[in-house]
């Protein structure tokens, strides 16, 4: 009996430890509430004590959570149609606030908070142009969203928004088609250009080796005649001092040979007067007597 | 929380477990004689309490308060056991007592620490983890639509900011991952990215989801980002390969006129350099010959000089032979006035245009001759190399 007894106690001893006695991990946050009423809203991490069925310790991730945002359909400025998903770091900064606003439901918060940045989003964007969303501003447009959740979100939720980031911006697909048509031009139109070009430089340099060659060949003729020019005066010269020599001896043996040269083929007809010198002898046989 | 989560090494912190009730399944089947043996020594050492008061109770209630002692016994001997750890030269552990964070990470090593108490969470802090991340249709600075792969690489650096600090660090480096490529690239032309700004976008994203990964608190440091692949949406991409086309088509265009180029123009040169030299040869040949000529023509005046006129009677019967050996001849007494004298001309040149150079040419002088014959005032006389015919007009008849 006695040991049973001894085991009882030890059973109630560990029961009563067991709810008396509490650890908050360095992950965490925690609220300890007396019959419903905060009594401690901010636990350090560690061991610690409550009173059982007296007071209730409701722990909270303090981390760093992550809330995805859905796609959405946003307007820029110029009424162009963006889908754009995010996502939203924060943690609870405000434990009590945090359980009050939201029973302590992190579901709950992220719900409020998704549709703070939704509503946030649908101001910023429509507050920019395409440009300036896409690229210009975008890291602007992300502080200034954080920065007006974050007047309300600490007061409200207990919770701080640390960063929201917009993951995709995507036209809408009809818009992308003819995006893409677009594209298409453009390439079409690069295209275009460059094979034009390659044309004009081609022409170019053609017409530039014509241009050298020609002007090759006109040297060459110049030079080419210069020099004959240099052998026909020579060669005059010679002669000229040659022939000085005797004239009419010259004019005879020159115009002989060049008889020779003349008729030197059977197609030479020749119409010939038996009165000429040659045939002085043929004529009038008395005279060769 | 639940008490026993996954990955804190098996340690089993179930406060109401213990050893009670994983006694009967981890220990070995005579566990019965451990326990009585150890109830025995137990009860050598409460013993005396147990026996004086247990006159009535007997020996079964000594074993009983001996069994209970035995259980606690057990329980902590598996508890201390329970505490034992290895960390791999590659991790770090962090511990956390009673939730709170250890200062220093344990080193590589066996370790222990008491379970239920101490919470240890093991961090591979030396792999390089790689990470692919496909996106399509991403805008560009100039509204253009781009496909983009990147791999990011990234190893754990501080795990206790791993473990502590973001709810799940992984999913927050996909998120920021996508986040920050599509920022950059949103930040970019088209052209940069798809040609020479690779480099420079993989950059800018890996110092932007290091930054992210700072203000997150991750402990995830980003060592490499590369950008795989990127490229025009499929359904652009026929007009993009094209451009690459033209542009072959343009170095190509150049090279055939290149080609022209080198074509013609050493031709000309060639050429050109053949016209010189012709003319060249041609100034040379003009001065040989006027030089040969002139000697000729000096040596032949010396020994005309001597008898200029036998030398030139010589000279001229000679020429004025070979010249009508060379052609042919029709001979035509033209003294009277009014003639009306038909030769064909055209046939007579005809045939010895015909028989140029041809040994018939002869023969057909002859015929020629021997139709004419009738008309010839006289015989030849001379026929056996020239063909002397005489024509007489119609009207004169014979001479």
């Amino acid at each position: 009996m006695r040991n049973f007894l001894l085991l009882g106690i030890l059973v109630l001893a560990v029961t009563v430890a067991s709810n008396s006695l509490f650890v908050v991990k360095q992950t965490e946050r925690a609220v300890m509430l007396q019959f419903g009423e905060i009594v401690n809203a901010d636990i350090e991490p560690g061991l610690h004590v409550k009173m059982p069925l007296v007071n209730t310790v409701r722990k909270f991730d303090a981390r760093i959570l992550t809330e995805d945002s859905p796609r959405q359909r946003y307007l820029t400025l110029e009424q162009k149609a963006l889908e754009v998903d995010s996502y939203a770091k924060w943690r609870i900064v405000d434990v009590g606030q945090f359980y009050i606003s939201t029973r302590g439901e992190i579901a709950t918060a992220g719900r409020l908070l998704a549709q703070r940045i939704n509503d946030g989003l649908r101001d910023q964007i429509g507050a920019r142009n395409l440009q300036e969303v896409v690229a210009g501003e975008r890291d602007q447009l992300m502080l200034d969203l954080t920065a007006d959740l974050n007047e309300n979100t600490a007061a409200d939720i207990g919770i701080e928004v640390i960063d929201v980031r917009v993951k995709r911006i995507d036209l809408p697909d009809d818009v992308r088609s003819s995006v893409y048509d677009r594209m298409i031009t453009e390439r079409n139109r690069e295209a275009q250009e460059l094979r034009s070009r390659g044309e004009e430089l081609a022409i170019g340099i053609r017409a530039d080796a014509d241009r050298q060659a020609t002007i090759f060949r006109a040297e060459a003729y110049r030079d080419a005649e210069e020099i004959r020019g240099q052998g026909d005066a020579m060669a005059a010269n010679i002669y000229a001092e040659a022939y000085q020599k005797d004239p009419e001896w010259f004019a005879f043996t020159r115009s002989i040979n060049s008889y020779r040269q003349t008729f030197s083929n059977k197609g030479d007809v020749m119409l010939l007067d038996p009165e000429s010198d040659y045939f002085k002898y043929l004529k009038d046989g008395d005279i060769a007597k | 929380m639940a008490w026993n989560e996954p990955g804190n090494n098996g340690n089993d912190n179930d406060p109401w477990g213990g050893g009670g009730r994983k006694g009967p399944e981890q220990g070995p089947p005579d566990i019965d004689e451990v326990i009585r043996s150890l109830t025995k020594k137990l009860n050598g050492v409460f013993g005396g309490g147990a026996r004086s008061g247990g006159g009535s109770s007997g020996p079964s209630g000594g074993f009983s308060g001996g069994l209970l002692a035995g259980l606690v016994v057990v329980a902590a001997v598996i508890w201390a056991f329970g505490g034992f750890y290895i960390v791999d030269q590659a991790e770090r552990a962090v511990v956390l007592r009673f939730g709170k964070v250890l200062d220093t990470t344990v080193q590589p090593g066996l370790h222990w620490n008491p379970p239920m108490v101490d919470e240890v969470s093991l961090v591979n802090i030396s792999e390089l983890n790689a990470k692919t991340y496909d996106s399509n249709a991403m805008l560009t600075t100039d509204e253009n639509i781009i496909d983009i792969e990147v791999t990011v690489q990234y190893r754990i650096e501080d795990p206790v900011k791993y473990v502590l600090a973001v709810q799940d660090p992984e999913r927050s480096l996909d998120n920021a991952a996508e986040s920050a490529i599509r920022h950059v690239v949103g930040g970019n032309f088209m052209d940069q990215i798809l040609t020479t700004g690779r480099d420079r976008v993989a950059d800018d994203v890996q110092q932007r989801l290091q930054d992210y990964m700072n203000n997150y608190n991750t402990g995830i440091l980003v060592s490499q980002v590369n950008v795989v692949q990127a490229q025009p949406p499929q359904a652009v991409r026929p007009a993009f390969d094209d451009v690459i086309r033209a542009r072959e088509d343009e170095q190509r265009a150049q090279n055939q006129a290149q080609q022209y180029s080198n074509q013609i123009i050493p031709e000309a040169r060639g050429e050109s350099q053949r016209q010189i030299e012709q003319a060249n040869a041609y100034r040379e040949e003009v001065i040989a010959e006027a030089t040969g000529n002139a000697s000729r023509f000096d040596q032949l005046l010396v020994e005309y000089q001597k008898a200029p006129e036998v030398t030139r009677q010589r000279l001229y019967i000679e020429a004025v032979e070979d010249v009508m050996t060379a052609s042919t001849k029709i001979m035509i007494d033209v003294e009277g006035g009014n003639n009306m004298l038909y030769l064909p001309l055209d046939k007579i040149m005809e045939q010895n245009g015909s028989g140029l150079g041809g040994a018939s040419s002869t023969q057909d002088l002859r015929a020629l001759a021997e139709q004419l014959s009738p008309y010839m005032p006289s015989a030849n006389n001379n026929s056996n190399s020239i063909d002397r015919s005489r024509v007489p007009t119609n009207t004169r008849g014979v001479r």
